[in-house]
């Protein structure tokens, strides 16, 4: 029990995601499909910082003690992911604003944001091309 | 000088002989001009490299020198180009015929008139360019360059008329064409380097090293067989013959290209090429794996045979006639003896001047009368006496009636048969004689026996057309008044009917004097391996 | 002053990276372009140099370390001979499609947007170069993010010509980043085994697993990451998101996608199956060849199909870029020296190959205002030069004798006899024959239809359209012709895989 309960922040992670995962597939309106795609990543940061937890680790703050040397307070969380992962945050922030300048336009174009219209009016319209 | 360099020279010059023509495009008569001197100078090249395909010495000089490398394709694998006899006979057919065709062209694109000439005559010369390239080629990769070159440079020539029925039918010929030489013949050539690492031709073939390795074993060299014969989709096996009926849309003169020299030539050379050079007699005999394409090509001759006793369409007939007379060519082939192979090189031969002889005739009828279907040709013999005295000549070598062409190839492939005991093939021999008498003689009787048929003169047609000379007053009408308008007309354009006289000359000069044609052939049977 | 030559492979992503930032403030007129081929040129001057280096040099690699950091710690740059040779492709297409855009651009795109197009444009270019360049995991996804995103930013411009881009990009950009996010996942977890980003010593790490075959953590990064990849290579059936981008972007943008940005997913395909994971555990341990096999088949098989029923040209080709990747994901797939070759060629031959089709479909663009089949019809007769670009371009993608895809099919085709994957040779050689079936749709419109409308009319298009597209066309007769050069670097290059080096 333990065991699954101890790593509740990767189930927390993968719940995320998956209703992150859920709502791209299944919303028909594309603002919240954006919010989902958004929640996806999300989940996805979640995971990285947990797996840079450290057993009782604390910030990775490095000091000058009594006799001149620069070492840790003590055991310290990897830093590493917290870096990728701002990153990555930035990333899925330029994605967000990218998904709804799109969805700007395609409002201005098509007066609507709902993807079933936007289909039935591009079939209206006739390209000739299936998937 | 060995002289290797010289195939490289016969596909250079119709390739220039191309650019040149879609230079001078403008103006026709520098364009024409420039296709007969290209074909006077090509004819000029390979006679230059004839004396040393027919040298006594030739299998241990010409031959084992190092062969001509255009380029390195792939890593290891080279474009190479040698002088093989074979490939001369093929080479000097095409090359002397595209003499008589330039100028068959000549008058039948003017007297009809057609459109996009320049792009005519570029394709045709590119043709001819890829025939220089497959009768030369040093490898079965280089050969197979050059076929997909020809098909691609005759499609335009076949959906030359751009109706959509010539669309339609070019459509059929290219996708057979390429569909087997890409679904078949490609993975032939490549599983042949995937297990025996050469392409080059050679005598013997080149399985003989992995056979005796047992790094392939006989059902796969059947398979690879197969694979080959139907891949070389030219040579028009039934049942892959569709396309050559369907070509019969394009202009005449490319029908003759297509039918007598180029094209089905190409195909039954490869498959000869194929069966003495790559596989070789004793790896087919040994595994016994070629047998059935005795029975298959002798199926094809008969029932084809069959079929053309029932074309009203002359052309139809015709490509039926030729569908069957290839056959002729692969089943002299798959006999697998000396015999046999002498057979088959004549037989291109001998086919290739009947054949073009045939097409020409019906071009010219054609051209003169406007009429394609032989129902129509009662008594035309009277009115173009050196037309139809030229078909009556072809047909008699296609039946293989001496003093003919036909004859000596038909000997040939009888003795071949003989020796080696089939009697499948002499049955199928003198069967498909008397069919190619049943289907040929009574056009010939049609046109010089019966009654023309009561003449409907149109006022419209008041210009006479029994003239030799000026070619531009044909056609005149031919675009508003469709069929049966000519009732009053005589021979066809010069051009036209001297180069059918010279192509039905040729087929009874072969007749008498073959030593050329026997020379090469023999020259096969010598570089063979000793049993 | 900046010694070039030692920092290289920095200055191949600097560059572009600076370039397409400044382009933001070239205004407006001619110089927005001018600043885009200058930058972009100078790009493909230096990959020509570093393929120049690494050549001379003889060494298996060159590595470059971003700051001076030591390659655990900070960025490693990397250039083999098989990146090298990516670099060389996408930074070569990238300027000719450059050169090309100028009036392709003035004419789809309006005006006061012309220098927000190029820098954007710039900015994928460098995303594609650098996801190419970097030795290091993580890098990797931040390019592609930058790549993709501009990408989505691109199609998104062919707005003004067809409202339907919008939607098109938005499907694309969903799809793209959930791909990336998979890649983001599967990065993860290999970081949480190995400790490590740098792509070199996670291969080390994970070769010392003991348990590697059975090891979840592997088996869920290998999962993720091969779905990702999937979905940014355009695998079928995770390529629904190409068809509509390749159609309705504009058609510069349309030949530079085709041409490089699905190539380069294959790439990183390369690096982690081949670099990280290692041949033995991502094709023998893992049944995931079989599994690629499979899809690059039906891709190959269906996609074509799908292409020989479009009505509009441009997606047609798109389709027939989907089939396309099949053959060079089913060379990989086979984890043989021919195969890996193969699909190395393939990725240049086609590249130039359908690039310059790609081109020769925007000059009738730009001239007839569309490229729908019905727009192609007698078009030979009018735009001569164009429509011969794509009559070959089209021989190539059948893989006719003489042409770059004849090249690419000989060796897939060795490759699969090789294997003993007998049907893989049916469906590639049956590939080839539905290629047939689409180009002469193509081939037939264009030359035996009667011309309608603008295109009764149209003149050739101009010469600064045609010179890039004969550029790209040459070369790919040019290859075909004589595929020394192609076939022994691809060669040299799979045999680097499959020994297994990053």
């Amino acid at each position: 029990m333990t065991e699954l309960l101890g790593i509740y922040n990767y189930w927390i992670y993968v719940v995320l995601m998956m209703i992150g995962f859920y709502g791209v597939i299944a919303k028909k309106n594309l603002i919240k499909q954006a919010i989902a795609l958004g929640l996806f990543q999300t989940g996805i940061f979640l995971f990285y910082i947990s797996m840079a937890v450290v057993d009782g680790g604390t910030a990775p703050i490095w000091t000058t003690i009594g006799d001149g040397s620069i070492k840790a307070l003590g055991p310290y969380d990897n830093p590493l992911p917290h870096v990728l992962i701002l990153t990555a945050i930035v990333v899925s922030v330029s994605v967000l604003a990218v998904a709804l300048a799109i969805i700007i336009n395609i409002k201005w174009k098509y007066g609507t944001i709902e993807y079933d219209e936007i289909t039935a009016m591009d079939r209206a319209s006739g390209g000739g091309d299936d998937d | 000088m060995t002289g290797t360099e010289l195939p490289l020279l016969a596909m250079a010059v119709p390739a220039v002989g191309a650019i040149l023509i879609g230079v001078f495009g403008r103006w026709p008569n520098i364009r024409e001009l420039i296709t007969v001197l290209t074909s006077v100078t090509l004819l000029g090249v390979v006679l230059q490299i004839l004396p040393l395909a027919l040298a006594d010495d030739f299998w241990s000089t010409t031959w084992t020198a190092e062969p001509l490398v255009l380029l390195e394709m792939l890593p290891g694998i080279p474009l190479t180009l040698k002088i093989e006899p074979l490939g001369m006979i093929y080479a000097l057919i095409a090359s002397s015929l595209w003499i008589l065709n330039s100028l068959y062209s000549v008058g039948y694109m003017r007297g009809n008139k057609e459109k996009h000439q320049t792009r005519f005559y570029m394709c045709f010369a590119l043709a001819i360019a890829s025939v220089m390239g497959i009768a030369f080629s040093g490898n079965i990769f280089t050969l197979f360059v050059f076929y997909e070159a020809l098909s691609v440079s005759t499609y335009p020539l076949v959906a030359h008329k751009g109706t959509p029925e010539a669309v339609r039918s070019a459509r059929v010929y290219l996708g057979i064409l390429v569909g087997t030489s890409v679904g078949l013949l490609l993975p032939a050539i490549i599983a042949t380097y995937y297990f025996t690492g050469n392409l080059d031709f050679q005598p013997g073939g080149v399985f003989q090293e992995a056979l005796a390795n047992e790094r392939i074993v006989g059902p796969a060299i059947g398979v690879l067989f197969f694979m080959y014969m139907y891949g070389i989709g030219k040579a028009a096996l039934m049942p892959m013959h569709k396309w050559l009926p369907a070509a019969m849309v394009a202009p005449t003169p490319v029908s003759a290209l297509l039918h007598a020299v180029a094209v089905v030539k190409a195909g039954v050379f490869s498959v000869v090429k194929v069966i003495i050079y790559i596989f070789g007699t004793t790896s087919l005999v040994s595994t016994g794996q070629g047998e059935w394409l005795i029975y298959v090509a002798g199926a094809t001759i008969v029932i084809a045979s069959c079929i053309a006793l029932f074309q009203d369409n002359l052309k139809r007939r015709l490509a039926y006639s030729t569908v069957s007379q290839l056959s002729y060519i692969t089943i002299a082939a798959s006999l697998l003896s000396p015999l046999g192979y002498m057979a088959a090189a004549i037989h291109i031969a001998a086919h290739a001047f009947g054949k073009i002889t045939l097409f020409f005739a019906a071009g010219s009828i054609y051209t003169a009368a406007h009429k394609t279907n032989i129902s129509q040709l009662d008594g035309i013999g009277r009115k173009m006496p050196w037309t139809m005295g030229a078909f009556a000549i072809g047909s008699l070598s296609m039946i293989g009636v001496p003093p003919t062409a036909g004859f000596i190839s038909k000997w040939y492939l009888l003795s071949g048969a003989w020796e080696t005991g089939y009697t499948f093939v002499i049955v199928v021999v003198l069967l498909s004689t008397l069919l190619n008498a049943g289907y040929f003689l009574p056009i010939v009787w049609r046109a010089f026996f019966r009654a023309p048929p009561e003449e409907t003169h149109h006022a419209s047609m008041s210009h006479a057309d029994g003239n030799f000379g000026d070619p531009h007053d044909h056609g005149h009408g031919h675009k508003d008044h469709g069929h049966d308008d000519h009732g009053d007309h005589g021979e066809a354009p010069l051009p036209i009917v001297f180069a059918l006289t010279c192509t039905a000359a040729g087929t009874v000069l072969l007749f008498f004097f073959p030593d050329i044609a026997l020379g090469l052939a023999e020259q096969i049977y010598r570089g063979l391996p000793l049993p | 002053m900046i010694d070039i030559q030692a920092n290289l492979p920095a200055l191949i992503v600097v560059i572009p990276l600076l370039g397409g930032v400044l382009a933001t403030f070239t205004g407006r007129g001619i110089l927005p372009w001018a600043w885009a081929s200058l930058v972009t040129g100078a790009t493909f001057a230096l990959t020509l140099r570093m393929m120049a280096t690494l050549l001379q040099s003889g060494a298996p690699y060159i590595s470059y370390e971003l700051g001076n950091w030591p390659r655990w710690w900070g960025i490693e740059y990397r250039v083999d001979l098989l990146n090298a040779f990516i670099l060389l492709v996408v930074a070569g297409v990238g300027f000719i499609t450059t050169l090309y855009a100028r009036e392709s651009v003035n004419d789809e795109i309006a005006k006061d947007r012309h220098h927000v197009f190029y820098a954007v444009w710039i900015l994928a270019i460098t995303g594609l170069l650098g996801i190419t360049i970097t030795g290091d995991a993580f890098n990797v996804y931040v390019l592609l993010e930058i790549s993709s995103l501009t990408v989505y930013a691109l199609i998104a411009m062919g707005k003004d010509r067809d409202r339907r881009a919008l939607t098109a990009s938005l499907r694309y950009l969903i799809l793209g980043s959930v791909g990336a996010s998979f890649i983001l996942l599967g990065i993860g977890y290999l970081m949480m085994v190995t400790g490590t980003l740098n792509m070199e010593d996670m291969h080390n790490q994970l070769m010392r697993l003991a348990n590697l075959d059975t090891n979840r953590t592997v088996l869920v990064a290998f999962a993720f990451l091969l779905v990702g990849l999937s979905i940014k290579m355009a695998l079928y059936p995770l390529h629904m998101w190409l068809p509509k981008a390749y159609t309705y972007a504009p058609s510069a943008v349309s030949a530079l996608l085709a041409a490089t940005a699905t190539k380069v997913g294959v790439y990183m395909a390369f690096r982690f199956l081949f670099g990280i994971f290692g041949v033995g555990f991502s094709f023998y341990a893992m049944p995931s060849h079989l599994i690629l096999l499979a899809m690059a088949s039906l891709g190959i098989v269906f996609s074509s199909l799908a292409a020989i029923r479009q009505n509009n040209a441009k997606s047609l080709l798109a389709y027939s870029s989907v089939g396309q990747i099949g053959y060079i994901v089913a060379g990989f797939s086979l984890a043989n020296p021919d195969g890996v070759a193969g699909s190395i060629v393939h990725i240049f031959n086609h590249a130039v190959t359908k690039g310059g089709m790609f081109l020769a479909l925007g000059a009738v663009a730009y001239r007839v205002g569309g490229t729908d089949i019905s727009h192609l019809r007698g078009l030979a007769k009018r735009m001569p030069l164009t429509c011969g670009a794509l009559a070959l371009g089209g021989l190539g993608l059948i893989g006719m004798p003489l042409t770059a895809g004849f090249i690419s099919k000989w060796y897939l085709v060795k490759g699969a006899m090789g294997s003993g994957m007998w049907g893989l040779v049916v469906v590639v050689l049956f590939g080839s024959l539905l290629a047939l079936v689409y180009v002469w749709k193509l081939i037939e419109a264009m030359y035996f239809g009667e011309p309608t409308g603008r295109s009764a009319e149209a003149k050739e298009a101009p010469l600064s359209m045609l010179i890039p597209i004969w550029i790209l066309v040459a070369l790919s007769i040019y290859f075909g012709v004589d595929a020394t050069f192609t076939g022994e670097t691809a060669t040299r290059a799979a045999a680097g895989l499959l020994g297994g080096t990053p």
